[in-house]
């Protein structure tokens, strides 16, 4: 390619003078992964910062046009690795609507369920790291000691801690185990109050409080105008929720709050998902509510596999199953971008199908990856210090960033 | 275990009259479309007043797309993110499209907008001729757009026009080729080294 392409950063490196040039990351581990930032410092002010990213490039939306589609969801777990079933349900859900699939009633619900125990569990390794990064070590294991129990609790759906894979095209892997419900409702029981021992130790925190209020402000124009999603954008105070604005699985007919704070700092961003936290809970209960006895898996033979019991006893079923996975199942031609509000912001995927057993092109848009290009804007003319605090604000995954 | 207070047996509010109206009402909105396209006759307007900004428009799956040629594109963005009714005040995303050597014109880039006012969504597609892999950038219109262009320009080869650092970003800066175009192979043409 004849491209002539712009010089790279320049260096400066002035002992005299007060400018210097600091490499942040990519092992230092308040960056959340391998995210590296080339920071022009004036003592300790930040004049200027450039994220480079990259060092996790895996290839994987060049990956997905050379497997077929249903293979497809196991990549999609090991993006934003701390919300997979987020990924799972998005990819799911591009495809069903190429497919024109209508998904059982339980498996909406299900789906909803597992979604937005993995919005916690996600919150809890932000709120975890968050803390840590700033400096209260004790937060970190309540945090950890109750996304343990949420794995658990997706360990006994899927049979995987990190990479469930539990949502299939047109439906769920597999209904849920005996007692999750019990299991899981003892969870949603216990949970509030664990909210409120994280309030108590951070939130009343005159330290914690003065590293975050009023550090790295966006406001509402700006955090529209970067593409910031989820809570990064509800704490400059714009009330955008995708599962409201344009809802999918039924979220619509669910009774919960979109909190919003109107500060655009990192304390504002704290609060947006602490609060989620309790309205993740809420959900979980009234999908509790709603379980009842179906099937998990839309009537659609050439799409979805076949139970082992029918495979073993009637032909076409066994035809089915062996055509699907040898095979794959043809998707009409066409393209379709569907988002929906994972636990960082809007996780979208365009799929481009030829009508083939593959895409003929995936792309995801990764929340973090956009949250993560404002950076900039937000700590520039912040200290060194409260860089550190701003990345933790805005949550992100360097797996989705990199892909 | 201590569990929580035991709730009633599911089979019996199953049958509850209102639970089953729950129920529909619950199933119609798992198949309402999930978003929608800007109004129908706002977009026929602005397709009759400026018949030179839109090539074609697909409608499918409840998506709308407008096919807008090259030289417009940054124009037409700029028009559609204030023009009232539209509003696309946030650009989702941008995504590269090689469809293969042989198609011509082979690239595509598509732009999703989406509007924090009225909540609907619309795709630009710009279409692009394999010799002249070039169009208008749109960071002007949105900031956010740079890191996606350059994502599109890493991946593809697409050269944006103005953009104000068109660097690659997620492959090393030495690294030959564009990854995502189909003639590129998966496993790339000799095994990358770092030294």
């Amino acid at each position: 390619m004849a491209t002539t392409l712009p010089p790279q950063l320049e260096v400066v490196d002035q002992p005299l003078d007060t400018q210097m040039t600091l490499s942040f990351g990519p092992q230092h581990p308040s960056t959340h992964g391998v995210l590296r930032l080339e920071l022009v410092l004036d003592g300790e002010m930040v004049v200027r910062c450039v994220p480079d990213i990259g060092y996790l490039h895996t290839g994987m939306e060049k990956l997905f046009e050379y497997k077929k589609y249903q293979q497809g969801i196991v990549i999609t777990d090991r993006m934003d690795y701390l919300n997979p079933l987020g990924n799972n349900l998005a990819y799911c859900m591009a495809v069903e609507k190429l497919l024109g699939i209508e998904i059982p009633e339980r498996a909406q619900v299900i789906r909803v369920l597992m979604c937005e125990l993995q919005r916690i569990g996600s919150h809890m390794v932000w709120l975890g790291t968050h803390a840590l990064d700033i400096g209260a070590m004790t937060v970190f294991f309540y945090c950890f000691r109750q996304r343990e129990k949420i794995l658990n609790l997706i360990e006994a759906a899927s049979g995987e801690r990190m990479t469930p894979s539990y949502f299939r095209i047109g439906g769920l892997m597999m209904d849920l185990p005996v007692g999750f419900e019990r299991r899981c409702r003892q969870f949603a029981d216990d949970f509030p109050e664990a909210v409120e021992e994280f309030h108590d130790l951070l939130s009343g925190n005159r330290i914690f409080q003065n590293r975050t209020k009023g550090v790295g402000i966006i406001s509402a124009e700006d955090a529209i105008d970067w593409g910031l999603t989820g809570p990064s954008l509800r704490g400059s105070g714009v009330n955008l929720d995708i599962r409201r604005a344009n809802p999918y699985s039924g979220y619509e007919t669910y009774d919960f709050d979109v909190p919003v704070e109107h500060g655009g700092d990192v304390w504002s961003r704290y609060m947006v998902r602490m609060r989620e936290l309790k309205e993740s809970n809420k959900i979980i209960r009234q999908a509790l509510d709603r379980l009842r006895p179906g099937p998990v898996k839309a009537d659609a033979p050439k799409v979805v596999l076949p139970e082992r019991e029918a495979m073993k006893t009637h032909m076409d079923a066994l035809i089915h199953h062996f055509l699907i996975v040898a095979e794959g199942f043809n998707v009409p031609a066409g393209e379709v971008y569907h988002p929906i509000e994972g636990s960082k912001g809007e996780l979208g995927v365009y799929i481009k199908s030829d009508g083939g057993p593959k895409p003929a092109r995936v792309h995801v848009r990764g929340p973090s990856f956009i949250n993560l290009s404002a950076l900039p804007d937000m700590v520039e003319g912040e200290t060194v210090a409260d860089v550190v605090a701003v990345i933790g604000s805005i949550d992100i995954v360097l797996g989705e960033i990199d892909r | 275990m201590s569990g929580p207070a035991p709730t009633p047996a599911p089979d019996t509010q199953f049958l509850m009259s209102q639970d089953i109206e729950r129920e529909n009402e619950i199933a119609a909105g798992s198949r309402r479309p999930t978003y929608q396209a800007p109004p129908a006759e706002l977009v026929a307007a602005l397709r009759r007043e400026r018949a030179e900004w839109f090539a074609d428009a697909v409608e499918a799956f409840g998506e709308l797309t407008l096919v807008v040629p090259r030289e417009r594109i940054a124009e037409v963005c700029a028009h559609l993110k204030s023009a009232p009714g539209f509003e696309f005040d946030m650009l989702s995303d941008v995504t590269g499209v090689d469809r293969g050597p042989e198609e011509e014109p082979r690239f595509e880039v598509n732009y999703h907008l989406f509007s924090t006012k009225r909540y609907h969504r619309l795709r630009l597609k710009v279409l692009l001729d394999q010799e002249d892999v070039r169009v208008p950038s749109v960071v002007p219109v949105w900031r956010t757009a740079n890191w996606h262009e350059r994502e599109t320009f890493d991946m593809f080869g697409v050269v944006f026009d103005g953009h104000p650092d068109l660097r690659r970003i997620l492959l090393p800066d030495d690294w030959q080729g564009h990854a995502l175009r189909k003639d590129f192979p998966l496993r790339g043409y000799e095994p990358y080294s770092l030294t």
